[in-house]
């Protein structure tokens, strides 16, 4: 099977992920995008999907640095001292996603714009052995 | 959609005092406080008897005390069983969905009398525990792993706001301010003190323990001082609600029983409520709640009034910039125009629309699953001319709303009573 005929699962979206690829699902009928991906087109109210890998490029749309976070931050090496950002990104491709911010200087967020252009980033942490993939951006 | 089939009243309501309560009250504790309380207000009295069943409003016994299954054991603790205890969830907005469903369910005939409950004792956890349970009313797929907490949510969604609309940090301020000065006239409030005297009696601390005397000349420059820590930039600490304990208790009667109870009921006139995506980065807007429009769209439709015939209102303050969100997105004023008003003292105790005099969830405290049944009880005090201390509103309330928002807005409850 090839990674194309993937089920538009949640799994399947996790699996790319893991490799290294963000995709979305595009609506065949309508084209609207759908990333992270979804069986279902709500605007058409069919599912006829296919995998779409994005560019990877965005913008900016919202973010905060934390300073208390959650317990995966924490364990991650983040805390009050050195704090993380968490943000929305507009891609290219005009959907929006949370990941995590890297490369801006989290303790002066006052120095962070929103609008700058962002690239996609994926982000390895080690947890028991084996290496997990988080999504993250960062400006370009 | 048409007015309300059938009129309802709310003829009692009552409350634990909101704080930091476990282990000395845990949730029955704290449900049989907010139901002496509210019989209380009843002016014929209410019994067991007259009740028809219990809706209880809960957020996350399962997480927060590992206890699901709330709704009979509530029933039972005051006395009505065998009587239905459904129980309902919408995160923050569990009680109010309570509300309204008894409601509908007066409205339809199957029930004449129902006691409302919310109910959520947080303080078993501690902070980083309370932390990750509040983080499942977001989205945990997609939202969690980029790191989001919910003081989060809401700070990415002033980040947006202060972009858009040129919002700053003295804006969000100006709302913990107020909201404190109103829980300082609050018994049931849990932090009862305003910024102003906080600051003081801090100062007055830091020179018991010899530490060096900060200068701060006013509660904005206290506000912007390490006294007061960035949690989620631009929130800091005193942005924030509390983690709290409590309960509330709301007695809702259809219109022919009302009479029994009382001869100043409060009429329910509107209901309404909305959904929206569960994650923030789904949504067409980062500077508004949808679920805010739509149950406002519904509950004024349904009451034929419109935002300018309000007169007081409780808002979701769970974390100020919520506040300001939510003042403009229930109509009250446009979009990037609520801080001006703010500024100019409108939603202060004596401004032209008082906003959260109860102190709200930031001075008031947050039990989550309770804070919505909890808004209701302060309109019912102001709209009786009652309420404590120096908090009552000088004027006549005929008109009163309250705005109930689950999560990072993914539920919001409107409920509109009139005299
Ligand atoms: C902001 C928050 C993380 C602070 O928790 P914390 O760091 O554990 O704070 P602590 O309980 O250790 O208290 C430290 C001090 O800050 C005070 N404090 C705690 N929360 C406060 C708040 N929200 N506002 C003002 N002061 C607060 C405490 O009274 C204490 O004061 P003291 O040192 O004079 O005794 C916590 O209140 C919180 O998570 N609030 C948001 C709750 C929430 O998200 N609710 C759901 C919304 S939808
Ligand atoms: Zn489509």
């Amino acid at each position: 099977m090839s990674e194309m005929d993937k089920d538009f699962t949640i799994q399947s979206y996790l699996e790319f992920l893991q490799s290294k690829k963000l995709m979305g699902s595009k609506c065949k009928n309508c084209g609207i995008l759908y990333v992270p991906v979804r069986k279902l087109c709500t605007k058409c109210n069919i599912s006829n999907m296919e995998w779409v890998e994005m560019s990877g490029k965005g913008e900016l749309a919202a973010f905060t640095s934390i300073t208390v976070g959650t317990p995966y931050f924490i364990e991650k090496g983040y805390d009050r001292k050195r704090p993380y950002c968490f943000s929305i990104i507009k891609l290219k491709e005009g959907a929006m996603v949370s990941a995590q911010l890297v490369g801006v200087e989290e303790s002066k967020p006052e120095t962070i714009n929103i609008g700058i252009p962002v690239k996609v980033k994926f982000l390895e942490t080690e947890i028991k052995g084996e290496t997990k993939i988080d999504l993250g951006f960062e400006p370009t | 959609m048409g007015k309300l089939a059938k009129g309802v009243a709310l003829v009692g309501a009552g409350m634990s005092k909101f704080g930091n309560h476990f282990p000395v009250k845990r949730n029955p504790d704290l449900w049989i406080d907010a139901w002496l309380n509210a019989v209380e207000s009843v002016d014929n009295g209410i019994e067991p008897k007259d009740i028809d069943a219990c809706y209880v409003g809960n957020y996350s016994s399962d997480l927060f005390n590992h206890q699901g299954h709330l709704g009979p054991q509530m029933a039972n603790l005051v006395g009505l069983t065998p009587k239905p205890a459904p129980r309902f969830e919408g995160a923050c907005a569990s009680s109010g969905i309570a509300l309204r469903q008894a409601i509908i369910a007066i409205v339809s005939g199957i029930h004449d009398v129902i006691a409302v409950s919310g109910v959520e004792c947080m303080t078993e956890l501690p902070t980083a525990g309370v932390t990750d349970v509040l983080a499942t009313a977001s989205d945990s797929l997609f939202e969690y792993p980029a790191g989001a907490t919910f003081p989060g949510l809401y700070a990415t969604l002033a980040s947006a706001h202060f972009h858009k609309y040129g919002t700053t940090a003295e804006d969000l301020m100006r709302v913990g301010i107020k909201n404190h000065e109103n829980g300082a006239e609050n018994p049931y409030a849990q932090m009862q003190q305003s910024i102003k005297d906080m600051m003081i009696s801090k100062r007055k601390r830091y020179e018991e323990q010899g530490r060096e005397i900060p200068d701060w000349s006013d509660e904005f420059d206290f506000l912007k001082s390490s006294a007061n820590p960035i949690i989620a930039y631009p929130l800091r600490l005193f942005d924030c609600s509390l983690i709290t304990d409590g309960a509330a208790c709301l007695f809702l009667t259809s219109e022919e029983k009302a009479k029994d109870f009382t001869d100043t009921p409060i009429w329910i006139t509107g209901t309404g409520q909305g959904s929206a995506a569960l994650s923030l980065h789904d949504r067409d807007s980062l500077t508004s709640f949808i679920a805010t429009k739509e149950s406002a769209r519904q509950a004024y439709q349904m009451s034929g009034l419109k935002p300018k015939d309000i007169e007081i209102c409780e808002v979701h303050d769970c974390f100020t910039i919520a506040e300001i969100v939510a003042l403009e997105d229930l109509g009250f004023y446009e979009k990037g125009k609520a801080v001006e008003a703010i500024k100019n003292g409108e939603t202060k105790r004596d401004g032209a629309l008082p906003i959260n005099t109860s102190g709200g969830l930031k001075s008031k405290g947050h039990p989550v699953g309770a804070s919505g049944a909890g808004m209701a009880v302060e309109i019912f005090k102001q709209m009786r001319g009652i309420a404590e201390r120096n908090r009552q509103v000088k004027f006549d309330v005929e008109k009163a709303m309250t705005h109930n928002l689950g999560g990072s807005g993914g539920t919001c409850v409107v409920t509109i009573y009139q005299k």
